[in-house]
């Protein structure tokens, strides 16, 4: 046990000291915010430029009703100054030129020139503006000839909509509310992580494993220890280093999120403020459901089962890894070039592709016979059954499908520890399965 | 006394025997050097005596007793196939790789400062492994095989990518090393380097034990009663020959010199022909020639594969 440690403290130290560890342990929870957090940061920031457009209404019908917004203001201008500035776009003070043509009520259709490209908010803005002011003059011609003065209002008071709640009532008769949404995003995040950690560590297992071999220093190593030692240290410690990632992704990510939070609470507390005062002034707009989400999806995310969750997340993490690394070391000691590896690794892979390939069906139907088969299957249930758990899983189910992956992780150790002792020493043959076949039973 | 025996080890491999009822023993404080052809099975014995591998029947004792798995700590190994982590630290590695033979974290540095003072290498040892020769890479591996004073040393072809000079240097350190106490297993194909630091040597060929004793011994053994003289140039040599029952084998004239190589025939002793040779000229040298290792181990594997081509 302790050359195990020693390997293991090895395996973990040279890992952990890499530039490259350390680089991207410190940069992904920052491009984690910087591609999650920070675009929606941005949207939530007005643009507060000042523009000024042309507007050329060649069907002469909205330049009375037309308003300026707060940064943008519209100046109508006639038919020559539009043809003018049309020909040299850039040398006018215009930011663009809104052209609406004569026939817009048949066409639907009119034209922004601007020497760049427009941005989405104007184009939104100037199209919604058109859109509301000839909607509320084919609506003004329908009551006019309905006859009905408040039709308007009345057609407004019909419109409804239903906020559905979830609400899973457990075997005590208790109601808990439950959110399928937050169930589904716990779900996919969670498996998704796993097949991501067991892909690039277990690869990592492999191409140490190859380092070993093919610069031949494993003879000198196994002279010392036993090769399950080194098998078992290497996998141990690799596996630590993952996790220690992990642990520092989250950490770092809390940090950010938090500091984010701090950072924006001035905006939030307008927003709230903002959305109080349109409640109070349009009370049939049922805004407390708006206003409750942050709350809500606190108070859902806490009625999740977050103790069973992380434990089985810690568990099938591991499990996953264990099986799926000591496959890949196996392959790592049957192989002399990167090149030959590819070929035995496509087995391997396939399992786990095929896991990522089936979440979204799982994610969907939690409780159908592919998620079934999938979660107890112990090649797939380290990410699939993880997908499940949020949703809640009978406890008979969970219990058999980590019964299964233990005994199918001390299966594959078996198996990849055959496959490694005869392995590792054995140089220039061309390897394929029928020769590993025949080396789960020599007796070494 | 004996340090190490094998009895009647056998390995398999699949659709292979390895090893055939192969039985050595070597004795304490000596040089025994483990010979065959490639491919003969001498690596497959050397990993059972490191318990890479199982010996599938037979026994194995060491030291006295049978082979247990805490004896890895008294052997050195240096495998003919040999390297390092490359994008290690030279002391880093050594020091581990010292701890994992099991000596403590103090012993391993104080052991590798003496080798590396020794060998005048300390300023490598905060160098990564890729940055040095190929011979420094070999001198590293020595100190690593021998840091953790091990009772029993194996070195597979340990002269092979040094250059002659710390070739030289490295054949003093294992002499050195007999002369501490240490016993040296040793296997190579080099013969000149197996006559001048074995005592004693065994050769296995396809999976068998074909020859073993001491060097002189084998020698002595394999030798074909051919004698050289050397006489002047006063009458003709070649004629005396073939008339007392010797058969001559090689004539040479040089100079002043004729230099002349016969066999023995009818155990007829040498002491007649000499007479006969005195009376008519000078007798300027007389010896036995003795088969080099070099022949003998040619001699022995042809004759066991009368077919198939030894490669020595």
């Amino acid at each position: 046990m302790h050359k195990s440690f020693l390997i293991l403290k090895r395996e973990y130290l040279t890992r952990v000291r890499k530039k490259s560890f350390i680089i991207l342990t410190l940069l992904v929870p920052f491009l984690f915010a910087g591609f999650t957090i920070l675009p929606a940061w941005l949207a939530m920031q007005d643009d507060e430029e000042e523009r000024t457009i042309g507007v050329y209404d060649a069907s002469n019908q909205f330049s009375l009703r037309w308003e300026d917004t707060e940064f943008t203001n519209f100046e109508f201008i006639p038919e020559a100054e539009f043809e003018s500035i049309q020909n040299d776009m850039k040398s006018s003070k215009y930011y663009a030129v809104l052209h609406i043509p004569e026939d817009i009520l048949n066409t639907n259709r009119a034209r922004l020139l601007s020497d760049k490209q427009v941005t989405f908010d104007i184009k939104n803005m100037i199209g919604g503006k058109l859109e509301n002011l000839i909607e509320s003059d084919k609506k003004a011609v329908i009551i006019d000839e309905s006859g009905i003065p408040d039709l308007e209002e009345k057609l407004e008071a019909a419109r409804t909509r239903i906020q559905l709640e979830t609400i899973k009532v457990d075997d005590k008769g208790g109601a808990v509310k439950s959110s399928t949404e937050i169930a589904m995003a716990v779900g996919y995040a969670a498996g998704f992580i796993i097949y991501m950690f067991v892909f690039i560590y277990g690869a990592m297992v492999m191409r140490g494993v190859m380092e070993e071999k093919t610069s031949r220093i494993v003879e000198v190593i196994i002279s010392s220890v036993k090769p399950t030692q080194l098998m078992f240290g290497k996998i141990v410690g690799i596996g630590l280093v993952g996790l220690t990632q992990i642990v520092f992704w989250l950490i770092l990510i809390f940090l950010i999120v938090t500091g984010m939070q701090v950072f924006l609470t001035p905006d939030q507390a307008e927003l709230m403020q903002q959305s109080q005062n349109m409640m109070a002034a349009n009370p049939q707009l049922q805004g407390a459901a708006q206003e409750n989400a942050v709350l809500n999806i606190i108070d859902m995310v806490g009625n999740l089962n977050i103790p069973l969750i992380l434990g089985s997340f810690l568990f099938y993490f591991l499990g996953g890894f264990l099986m799926y690394s000591s496959l890949m070391g196996a392959v790592g000691a049957a192989v002399d070039h990167e090149e030959e590896a590819q070929q035995l690794m496509l087995p391997i892979t396939i399992p786990l592709i095929f896991s990522i390939i089936i979440l979204f069906p799982v994610v969907k139907n939690p409780e159908g016979a592919l998620a079934f088969w999938a979660s107890m299957v112990p090649l797939t249930s380290p990410v699939i059954m993880m997908v499940r758990v949020p949703y809640g899983v009978p406890l008979w189910e969970l219990l058999l499908s980590m019964g299964i992956l233990v005994a199918s992780i001390y299966g594959t150790i078996w198996v990849a520890g055959k496959i490694y002792r005869t392995g590792i020493l054995m140089y220039g043959k061309k390897v394929n399965f029928k020769e590993i076949v025949k080396w789960l039973f020599y007796h070494n | 006394m004996e340090i190490f025996k094998a009895t009647n080890v056998v390995k398999d491999y699949a659709g292979h025997r390895a090893l055939d009822e192969v039985s050595l023993t070597v004795k304490e404080q000596s040089i025994f050097g483990l010979l065959g052809p490639n491919g003969a099975g001498k690596t497959t014995l050397i990993r059972i005596i490191n318990q890479i591998t199982a010996a599938d029947q037979g026994e194995i004792e060491l030291f006295g007793r049978k082979l247990k798995a805490s004896d890895i700590q008294h052997i050195g190994y240096l495998p003919e196939e040999r390297g390092l982590y490359k994008k290690m630290k030279v002391g880093e590695q050594a020091l581990y790789l010292a701890q994992l033979k099991g000596l403590s974290k103090h012993d391993a540095l104080k052991g590798l400062k003496y080798w590396f003072e020794k060998f005048e290498i300390q300023p490598w040892w905060n160098k990564k492994v890729e940055e040095l020769s190929k011979g420094m890479q070999q001198k590293i591996q020595f100190v690593i095989t021998v840091v953790h004073k091990p009772k029993l040393l194996i070195f597979d072809e340990p002269f092979s990518g040094f250059d002659p000079i710390n070739a030289k240097l490295l054949k003093n350190e294992i002499l050195n090393l007999k002369e501490q106490g240490a016993t040296i297993i040793f296997s190579t194909h080099n013969m000149a380097s197996v006559e001048e630091v074995c005592d004693h040597i065994a050769l296995i060929n396809r999976s068998k034990k074909i020859l073993d004793g001491q060097i002189d011994a084998i020698k002595e053994q394999y030798k074909q009663d051919i004698y050289e003289v050397e006489t002047s140039t006063d009458h003709d040599v070649t004629a005396e020959f073939s008339r007392n029952g010797f058969q001559l084998i090689d004539y040479q004239l040089k100079g002043q010199t004729q230099r002349v190589k016969f066999q023995l025939e009818h155990e007829t002793p040498t002491n007649i022909l000499l007479q006969n040779l005195m009376d008519k000229m000078e007798i300027r040298s007389f010896r036995e020639v003795i088969p080099s290792m070099n022949e003998v181990f040619i001699q022995v594997v042809e004759q066991a594969n009368p077919k198939k081509q030894a490669h020595a």
